[in-house]
């Protein structure tokens, strides 16, 4: 059912090689064309609108949940999905869109992502974004994620995109409540005339609630990044925004921080820096051997990792 | 060996166009020791960097082993065997210490990466997997800069103030590493430093000032010299401190 293109799409998105172990969903073209469930871990097909809900029993130790999309013709594909992780269960739910797109027609997933983490629930979630096909037509991504972390739970979330994608707009709303963390991660690489939206909302509402959220990002060529990344302190609560990019050719970046406190013991802190390579460190790597464009290459690398 | 001959480097500044270096006559033989000093801003570092490629001659010569190699790239002088430890090392994201070894030391060789951070005192375990970013103190890139260099095959190692933010117990190991370095490696040494004890090693000591050479000479005059001048002086004895017209007789 699943040929070298699909193959090579979910190995890009999911790091995955095969029809992965533990709980999966794999959605090709808008249909689900393989499931798997566990003890533990349940998917059931939602009845209302196109998309599943993912059942995590309280207590779910070390398990892992794969959803990965992959749309391998032109189409507009739109999905919810909703997960509902029990109390005190730590789970690893990977997804993530890869877009072959051969023809001219546009190629566009639009995914919902709501997320419960009940009381001490921990989560790690990575999403990786991957486009390619030679055709004209344009690859479009449109995520959207909410989740809300209830009492001492933590959320790791990891949003990797890589080159492909030409337009994304990525909308992430995030509650805290007490005592609960959210760590997040972006990377990001636009080239040519790409155009990326990272839109991140936290609402920290709890007493000893926790946010840190990096992002890296690249942009090459003529392509244009935008950062809206928001804290909103309405407790005793920590956040932490660090929003770095670098700039290459004649691209574009603009970076919105926004901080809010609605109480005094909420310490919020913003951090961003736009700038190209410095020219001490490709001077240095170039002292070490490296041409300039393999200089370039290993700084940008390291910068994304 | 390395020659510069006649040397001469116009920067494009703030201020329109600046000569930095003029008539620059070096000979630097296999195997030696060379100690740069002389005042700050004279000019040591601008000729540390026009060996490495860094700043581009507008006049005269550079030879190594006879070979003329004055507007070669410096990626290309790296790959003929020239380094160059910088005074203010740049930090990366997301690089760690092993990765800025390994690609200092090349693909084709081995590097004992245990070894060399011992060698200017620092321990493997606890750095080998960091980043080399802003986490590291000043002392700890200065550390890590110097053990590029070490990682490598040269036939000419520069080292531009080496011992600055490195702690006595380390200076000593450092001072060693220089005399083996040249004896394992016939890499010409030349160190940018005004510490006595790295004096103390030269074979020969280059004077630069006013963006020229003045002297070349030995170890003996020049310490002879700075023990003159230290002797020389005893006005802090009286100084009160305080005084905003104080004076120095010296």
């Amino acid at each position: 059912m699943l040929n070298a293109i699909d193959k090579k799409l979910l190995a890009e998105v999911a790091d995955l090689h095969n029809i992965p172990q533990g709980a999966f969903n794999i959605r090709k073209n808008g249909e689900g064309v393989d499931r798997h469930t566990t003890a533990n871990i349940n998917i059931v097909t939602k009845k209302d609108k196109p998309g599943i809900d993912v059942i995590i029993k309280p207590g779910t130790k070390g398990e892992s949940v794969h959803i990965p999309v992959i749309l391998s013709q032109g189409m507009d594909d739109l999905v919810y999905n909703t997960f509902e992780i029990g109390e005190n269960a730590d789970v690893l739910i990977v997804a993530g869109c890869g877009i072959h797109n051969p023809g001219s027609q546009k190629a566009q997933h639009d995914g919902i992502h709501e997320f419960f983490l009940r009381k001490g629930a921990k989560m790690k979630y990575v999403e990786k974004h991957y486009g390619e096909g030679d055709g004209s037509g344009a690859r479009i991504l449109n995520p959207k994620t909410i989740i809300e972390v209830e009492d001492g739970g933590v959320a790791e979330l990891e949003m990797v995109q890589i080159k492909g994608v030409d337009r994304a707009l990525r909308e992430t709303e995030v509650k805290l409540h007490k005592n609960s963390r959210l760590i997040v991660t972006e990377r990001l690489l636009t080239y040519l005339d790409q155009d990326a939206e990272s839109n991140i909302t936290v609402n920290l509402l709890g007493d000893d609630a926790s946010a840190q959220i990096i992002s890296r990002s690249v942009a090459q060529n003529n392509s244009k990044q935008l950062f809206h990344l928001k804290l909103r302190g309405y407790a005793k609560c920590r956040g932490h925004i660090q929003c770095d990019s670098i700039i290459m050719d004649n691209a574009q970046v603009s970076s919105v921080p926004e901080i809010s406190a609605f109480h005094s013991d909420a310490q919020l802190i913003h951090e961003a820096a736009i700038g190209k390579i410095a020219s001490e460190q490709l001077i240095k790597l170039m002292s070490l051997g490296l041409t300039e464009k393999e200089a370039e290459e290993k700084i940008l690398q390291g910068f994304l990792k | 060996m390395l020659e510069m001959i006649d040397v001469g480097v116009v920067l494009e500044g703030d201020d329109g166009k600046a000569e930095i270096l003029r008539n620059i006559n070096l000979k630097l033989m296999n195997k030696k020791f060379y100690v740069m000093t002389g005042p700050n801003g004279g000019g040591k570092s601008s000729i540390a960097k026009t060996i490495m490629g860094i700043y581009q001659p507008v006049s005269g010569q550079i030879l190594l082993d006879g070979v003329d190699i004055t507007h070669k790239e410096i990626y290309e002088r790296a790959r003929i065997g020239i380094g160059y430890a910088f005074q203010q090392p740049a930090r990366f994201k997301g690089v760690t210490v092993r990765e800025l070894l390994s690609l200092a030391a090349g693909q084709d060789r081995k590097v004992n990466y245990c070894d060399l951070l011992y060698d200017v005192g620092l321990c493997a375990q606890d750095y080998l997997d960091r980043e080399v970013n802003s986490s590291f103190s000043g002392g700890e890139v200065k550390r890590i800069e110097i053990a590029t260099i070490l990682a490598r095959n040269l036939k000419v190692a520069v080292f531009d103030e080496p011992e600055a933010g490195i702690d006595l117990w380390s200076f000593q190991r450092l001072t060693e590493t220089f005399g083996t370095l040249n004896e394992k490696y016939d890499t010409t040494i030349i160190v940018i430093s005004h510490q006595e004890r790295i004096l103390n090693l030269a074979d020969e000591v280059i004077m630069v000032s006013n963006g020229t050479i003045t002297e070349i000479t030995s170890r003996e005059k020049i310490l002879g010299e700075i023990s003159e001048l230290d002797s020389a002086c005893r006005c802090w004895q009286d100084c009160k401190g305080g005084r905003a017209d104080a004076e120095c007789n010296r």
